[in-house]
């Protein structure tokens, strides 16, 4: 289990995660959510080792993690940022190979091999593995990074805004695929998301996020209703039941 | 396409034809005499290449950028700082120019003192982003450039002359004990690097993504900035600067390779890089009968590539 622990971070004078303490409930998917600059990226990226906290602990399983060799770390968590331009020119296959970095270093086996393959399934990619990245579109390309820390094969998988610039339907595929990663394979995925409506309908618990503090941790059900959400949009967000989801309709709020 | 172990056998027989020519083309004098004196060359050239090719390619991986070198830090400055300043002070008849050991000793330890502090205090990289230690270097190259030719309008016209010949490169007089020296040098720093190769190609992924594989990235770029910074100084200090060779030799082999593979891409640009520097002092000897010096050529036709580069760049972000 992943248990943050005081994390506070500033950049130059301005905070930007105040006091953070909570814990990442293990095979579910945790989204956090929040307005913008709220600290979001910034807490996840500090989970996952990208950026140094400037007080507080992030604790796996009891060990802190930066305690812990950063092969041994990359074994276990993986992280995916927004922003993925690449300077090199790179197949998808070659791509999704690097995933096997922490294991192989570089040298990949038979068993790299297996895994390159099923990630590369798992996302769909088969049919494109042998071109280039600055060929695919944005989507496909998304797909791509995603496949690469699938092949990772960690328990825990922190994906920062992965539906950024993605049409419906390829964002419907990547959270039915992080659903799956999660009741099949009992991954933990943690997913910093901008629209509330996916979070509502795809995630097991949400962590909401608010200038710099959290201000709640809980199941979906007890984050999505217009009160909770009202502390932490302050605006007015109505919910309806559809099928069984609970789709936020704040259009037209005022 | 053809596959990069072919395109390297390729190189690698362009290269020896060249070497082969150097060595044995027009050989007046007495063979016993010319012959090991041509040796000699080829070996200061052979070296040379590599260790510009070498740094150049990994610098540029680490600060994610095609166009830079690590010239661009002042590290060739520092080299006409220190012997500037010998000149300057102690005059060409000083012990620091006439023993070559001693100004070779001298030159590198400057040069690389120099590098460590640069980086040292510069390089946080949680705090400060590479662009600010490449500022940095450069505002700090212009400093020492600036001093450097301070020096040089005060001293004395003669040894002005003595001076200028000391910082353009030439292989023409490398001395045989200073070449072994720097073999050593360079055989520890590649094998010291060979272990980084690999997680240089992850680092080449950016930062977010090599920290993701369990890359030590803020250590592997200390490493590498150090690392070439030798390699620089142990080849400056041996036969000059040769600013723009490692520009060219590094995106003529990114580009001819279409790798993202260290240990392939290091091997190429090594070998254009050897073929540039024998094919070029090759004409400068042969064509122009020694009326121009091989640096000249050098920066000459990397200018004229440097701005095709950055047309090319700009057309690309347009």
């Amino acid at each position: 289990m992943i248990e943050i622990k005081g994390l506070s971070k500033s950049f130059g004078k301005k905070p930007v995660v105040e006091n953070v303490t909570l814990k990442i409930q293990p095979r579910a998917i945790t989204s956090f959510i929040g307005p913008n600059g709220a600290g979001k990226s910034t807490l996840l990226s500090m989970v996952s080792r990208l950026l140094d906290a400037d007080t507080g602990e992030v604790f796996l399983d009891q060990t802190d993690v930066k305690r812990m060799k950063s092969d041994a770390f990359a074994k276990r968590v993986a992280i995916l940022k927004q922003a993925n331009h690449l300077n090199i020119r790179l197949t998808v296959r070659e791509l999704v190979s690097f995933g096997r970095y922490p294991y192989s270093k570089g040298r990949l086996n038979a068993e790299d091999e297996k895994f390159v393959d099923q990630a590369l399934e798992y996302m769909n990619l088969i049919d494109m593995q042998h071109k280039y990245l600055d060929e695919l579109s944005g989507g496909q390309k998304q797909r791509a990074f995603i496949s690469m820390v699938i092949a990772q094969d960690t328990e825990y998988i922190l994906l920062d805004e992965p539906l950024n610039n993605l049409d419906m339907k390829h964002s419907v595929q990547i959270m039915k695929i992080l659903r799956k990663l999660v009741d099949e394979l009992g991954k933990t995925v943690v997913i910093v998301l901008h629209d509330i409506n996916f979070a509502s309908v795809y995630s097991d618990r949400i962590v909401a996020l608010k200038d710099g503090r959290l201000v709640k941790d809980g199941p979906t059900n007890e984050i999505i209703n217009s009160e909770a959400l009202r502390e932490v949009y302050d605006m007015h967000i109505p919910v309806q039941e559809q099928d069984g989801c609970r789709i936020c309709v704040y259009f037209n709020s005022h | 396409m053809r596959k990069n172990s072919t395109k390297l056998i390729i190189l690698a027989v362009i290269a020896l034809i060249f070497m082969a020519l150097f060595a044995f083309y027009n050989i007046q004098g007495g063979f016993s005499y010319a012959f090991p004196k041509r040796l000699e060359r080829l070996a200061a050239m052979v070296i040379t290449g590599t260790a510009i090719a070498y740094a150049t390619v990994i610098f540029q991986t680490v600060t994610h950028n095609r166009l830079l070198t690590p010239s661009v830090m002042g590290i060739d400055s520092m080299y006409e700082v220190v012997q500037t300043i010998i000149y300057f002070t102690a005059g060409s008849a000083s012990i620091f120019v006439v023993s070559r050991y001693l100004n070779f000793g001298l030159s590198i330890i400057a040069m690389v003192i120099f590098a460590i502090i640069l980086y040292r205090f510069l390089f946080r990289a949680d705090k400060y982003p590479i662009f600010l230690l490449l500022l940095a270097g450069m505002i700090i190259g212009t400093l020492l450039g600036s001093l450097v030719t301070f020096m040089q309008v005060l001293i004395d016209p003669v040894e002005y002359e003595s001076l200028q010949a000391r910082l353009f490169a030439s292989f023409m007089n490398v001395k045989t004990e200073l070449l072994l020296i720097a073999i050593v040098i360079l055989g520890l720093a590649f094998i010291y690097g060979y272990r980084l190769l690999r997680d240089l190609d992850v680092v080449s992924l950016g930062r977010d993504n090599a920290i993701n594989l369990g890359v030590n990235y803020d250590r592997i770029v200390l490493q590498v900035l150090i690392l070439s910074s030798i390699l620089i100084a142990t080849s400056t200090a041996l036969v000059g600067p040769v600013t723009f060779l490692g520009l060219i030799v590094a995106n003529l082999a990114y580009q001819y390779l279409a790798t993202y593979k260290h240990s392939v891409l290091i091997a190429g640009a090594s070998l254009i890089s050897i073929i540039a520097l024998v094919g070029g002092q090759f004409i400068v000897q042969h064509i122009f009968h020694l009326n121009t010096t091989i640096s000249v050529v050098i920066n000459f036709v990397g200018g004229i590539y440097f701005i095709y580069l950055l047309l090319k760049e700009s057309r690309k972000a347009g």
